[in-house]
């Protein structure tokens, strides 16, 4: 491993400066569950690693009544111990208690396993189905940018030389909304999935007034879908989230692996976009 | 050349003052540094949960976390379980119910079992086999080590 520098920076400007001076050399980090093994492998060749967390606009956790602020830094467990936000957002506890085992989600989060970019993230899909935004700081100020835009290929990101995720910012929920994530693995925890699918919707009694459906491991990205779209102005019955999750499943192209085959993986999308497109609305109808 | 860093911390309850080069791991510090060497390393890449350690009250694997990050910060790892001269409850029954062979695992098991039972002293076997599906063990098959754990859980 190329010997690098620890940089614990405590405000923005500082993560920025630093970042910016080592250009490709340095890499920002939180809960280290994944940077810590790029750089131990070799992946990443270094002369610093800067520690994002220590940094107040990284940790902010706010749920106010339009807005829920994110940091990037917050870890897993603090998204499903909070009793208001994971009332909030089961789709984003559903992320949150699969991402590794306890001892990952004590120090990883949503945000860096954005950043990490993985086609299989188990917490992108979620983040893009309630509209996410991503906050981005670097040398030329800060910059937004939707969270299914983010990730440019595998383990690729927007995130260029200086920049970091400060923070994402999505709608509260209100009365009608509701999401879900699953994802299929062949043991229960611990675990890559092999296909996985995050669905929201918005409804208005019966009518679904707008909806999103994201796929994880079929594609070098997480894919929004244009599942969602063919649901707006719809009822939310069986037959139509049915035929939403065949577009989903067409929407998918994924490779075969050592993880599943292709054909299986895009049989494996339609199910799960049926299935989280019905968890989703029954969530959406306690949440009136 | 990149220089050693100054760390302070708590470990096992007693303050620590060290330098430690900036890019290794908690483990390696525990181990090299420290000369704690009960803290074990299985896959060094956060898989495995063999280098479980206690940091600020939450078990995370030490392989994936810098020594150098842990200043101001309280450690706990298997050396400070048990009481001199006195197992741990867990420990205990891990020897009673011969919940370890090989023993890599085990002080990873250990501590994250222990956080478990300070956090909800009744857990039901499903809460203890997904609390500790961080853990690997390539021995026991698990039932053991569940067991071991559930014992302690009843008796509180």
């Amino acid at each position: 491993m190329h010997p690098f520098e620890y940089v614990r920076a405590t405000s923005i400007d500082e993560a920025v400066a630093t970042l910016a001076k080592h250009g490709e050399r340095a890499r920002p980090f939180a809960g280290g569950t994944d940077a810590l093994v790029m750089a131990r492998a070799g992946r990443w060749e270094l002369d610093a690693l800067v520690d994002v967390k220590h940094i107040p606009e990284t940790n902010v956790l706010d749920l106010g009544s339009g807005e829920f602020r994110l940091g990037a830094a917050v870890p897993c467990y603090r998204v499903y111990e909070d009793a208001k936000v994971s009332a909030a957002f089961p789709g984003l506890v559903d992320s949150a208690t699969i991402i590794g085992g306890i001892q990952i989600q004590s120090r990883a989060g949503l945000g860096g396993n954005l950043c990490n970019a993985s086609p299989s993230g188990d917490g992108i899909c979620s983040l893009i189905v309630h509209n996410t935004t991503c906050v981005i700081a670097g040398p030329n100020g800060t910059r937004e940018v939707a969270s299914e835009d983010f990730c440019t290929g595998p383990g690729q990101s927007v995130i260029g030389d200086g920049e970091f995720l400060v923070e994402m910012k999505m709608p509260t929920p209100q009365k009608g909304f509701g999401a879900a994530y699953q994802r299929f693995t062949p043991r229960n925890e611990m675990d890559i999935a092999v296909a996985g699918v995050a669905s929201s919707v918005q409804l208005d009694g019966d009518t679904i007034m707008s909806a999103r459906v994201a796929l994880s491991a079929v594609g070098p990205t997480p894919i929004l879908s244009s599942a969602g779209d063919s649901l707006a102005g719809k009822e939310a019955t069986a037959e139509n989230i049915s035929v939403a999750a065949q577009i989903a499943s067409g929407n998918a192209s994924p490779i075969s692996d050592m993880r599943g085959t292709a054909e299986q993986r895009t049989h494996l999308v339609g199910v799960l976009a049926r299935r989280t497109l019905e968890r989703a609305v029954e969530r959406a109808r306690e949440n009136n | 050349m990149v220089e050693k860093v100054r760390v302070r911390a708590t470990l096992n309850g007693e303050p620590v003052d060290f330098l430690v080069a900036p890019y290794v791991s908690l483990l390696d510090t525990l181990r090299e540094e420290l000369g704690l060497t009960g803290t074990k390393e299985g896959c060094n890449d956060g898989n495995c949960g063999a280098c479980t350690v206690n940091l600020d009250g939450r078990i995370v694997d030490s392989c994936c976390v810098l020594g150098a990050e842990i200043d101001g910060s309280t450690v706990e790892t298997i050396e400070g379980m048990a009481e001199p001269g006195r197992l741990h409850p867990l420990q205990q029954s891990f020897l009673e119910e011969a919940a370890l062979q090989c023993g890599i695992c085990t002080p990873g098991f250990l501590v994250s079992a222990k956080a478990l039972l300070d956090k909800e002293p009744n857990p039901s076997e499903e809460r203890i086999r997904f609390w500790l599906a961080g853990n690997l063990c390539r021995c026991t098959g698990y039932d053991k080590i569940v067991k071991a754990v559930q014992k302690v859980a009843n008796s509180a």
